[in-house]
């Protein structure tokens, strides 16, 4: 049996280790994405409409931390939690929590970055006739941030793939343990340096599935949001 | 038909010696004017003569660099006596009763409300049809009749047009003008801004004839078109270009 038959037959299968793997991944990516997109957007919407001294410097700042290399996150982060870190006595290192963590980290940047973008372009669009309605500054944010739905989505799915293709970061807190912190990414590098390429591949074909999934996904919400462009 | 408010508390809008600067330039200069209740007043004037710049200070969405401006002898407005239509209405990007739910959430409407108001400003604008369609989607004046139930769901005392029928086909400018009468005729002050003068004398009341930032004539609409007092105006009317 080829390598590439012995991939198939492992995703087809339905091998119980695998699909742990394929949980675990979807869910801590998944996790972080939501925690980074409920928390980066607000924030990002409200650099888009504050001014204050200072802001140009942190929207550079913003922008930069969206190249921000995971495994520097995945060092900070293990420096945080590790024992004799400032957080150490929360038990959390080598953990899946430490892991959405370091991923909530990598996201946040790339979708309060985007949404500051797209919600400043809209602003200049709304500003007035939310002025003329007499609009108080939080129901601006959540205009905005409604208005801007299907254009966020392409943000948030940016900082999904980013966290799913990521390996450095969660590799340092996650530990890599089986059955219990290990995910994709971090096994197709693992099985990669054991020789074991069908699971390698097995789990590369699964993850490349995934995130067409999504990308179509986000090509159809898309697709829908043009009805209300002009 | 909608009731609309008495607006007497809000009138006369009172300008004195109002002076608008914007990027260095003036754009209104030392304008004196006093607006009282009744049929529409209609600015008119040439591009660039400051129509718009009077709307938008009246609704607090410039400051004037001198001068005062006061509604029925006070010098601050409820945010909700007071509506605007721009020229170019943003349309926000949900259904065109969403627009409506939206302006009556941000007047302070009930919830339990909101569904009866919706559907008689849909009924008042004829766009009951076009409930659910993506409001970005509406034609151009579908999109001002939209704007216009927009700025009633706030059930202002005044209302300021800015050059509501500018670019639209004989019969959308004729329902946009049917609506103004209706709006007036509800108790709304009206205030519009146009440089078609057979607009003005069609809706107008009262007629305010504004060059290069200043008021250049004021006056019932028969005595300010059929007898213009200065040159200016004479040359606005009888269609000789007003450099």
């Amino acid at each position: 049996m080829t390598g590439e038959e012995s991939a198939l037959g492992l995703v087809f299968g339905g091998d119980p280790a695998l699909f742990a793997i394929v949980r675990l991944s979807l869910s801590v990516s998944l996790g972080a994405t939501v925690l980074a997109a409920l928390l980066g957007a607000p924030l990002g919407a409200l650099l888009a409409l504050s001014r204050f001294p200072g802001r140009q410097a942190i929207v550079v700042a913003l922008n930069a931390l969206m190249g921000l290399p995971p495994v520097v996150i995945g060092l900070a982060v293990y420096l945080l939690l590790s024992r004799s870190g400032p957080l150490g006595s929360w038990g959390l290192l080598f953990t899946p929590t430490a892991m959405v963590i370091t991923q909530t980290m990598l996201v946040l940047p790339i979708i309060a970055a985007l949404t500051r973008q797209i919600v400043e372009d809209l602003w200049l669009e709304y500003r007035d006739e939310l002025a003329a309605m007499g609009v108080g500054p939080l129901r601006r944010v959540r205009t905005l941030l409604w208005d801007a739905r299907f254009s966020l989505v392409t943000a948030v799915l940016a900082g999904f793939g980013r966290a799913a293709a990521e390996v450095g970061s969660i590799l340092i807190v996650g530990g890599n343990i089986e059955g219990f912190t290990r995910t994709m990414t971090t096994a197709i590098a693992l099985e990669t340096s054991k020789g074991n390429l069908p699971l390698a591949m097995g789990l590369g074909m699964i993850l490349l599935c995934i995130v067409l999934a999504v990308n179509v996904a986000a090509w159809g919400v898309r697709q829908f949001g043009t009805r209300f462009e002009h | 038909m909608q009731a609309f408010p008495e607006n007497s508390t809000e009138l006369p809008i009172r300008f004195e010696g109002v002076s608008v600067h914007i990027s260095g330039t003036i754009i209104l200069r030392d304008v004196s004017l006093d607006i009282a209740a009744g049929a529409p007043t209609v600015l008119v004037g040439p591009n660039g003569s400051g129509k718009t710049t009077l709307l938008r200070a009246a609704m607090g969405l410039v400051q004037p660099v001198s001068g005062s401006i006061s509604w029925g002898g006070r010098q601050h407005v409820s945010p909700l006596r007071r509506a605007l239509v721009f020229q170019r209405p943003l349309m926000l990007r949900r259904s065109v009763a969403d627009n409506l739910r939206y302006a009556l959430a941000t007047a302070g409407v009930p919830r339990r409300e909101r569904g009866a108001r919706i559907a008689a400003l849909l009924d008042l604008v004829g766009l009951r049809e076009l409930a659910e369609r993506p409001a970005p989607r509406l034609s151009g004046g579908e999109r001002q009749r939209l704007a216009l139930a927009r700025a009633l769901a706030r059930q202002p005392a005044v209302l300021f047009l800015d050059e509501p029928t500018a670019s639209l086909d004989p019969a959308a400018t004729l329902a946009i003008e049917e609506l103004v009468r209706k709006v007036s005729a509800g108790g709304v002050k009206v205030i519009m801004a146009t440089h078609d003068l057979g607009e003005a004398a069609r809706l107008a009341g009262e007629v305010v004839l504004l060059h290069q930032g200043s008021v250049v004539e004021s006056g019932p609409v028969d005595q300010v078109l059929r007898n213009p007092a200065t040159e200016a105006a004479r040359r606005f009317i009888t269609g000789q270009l007003l450099l």
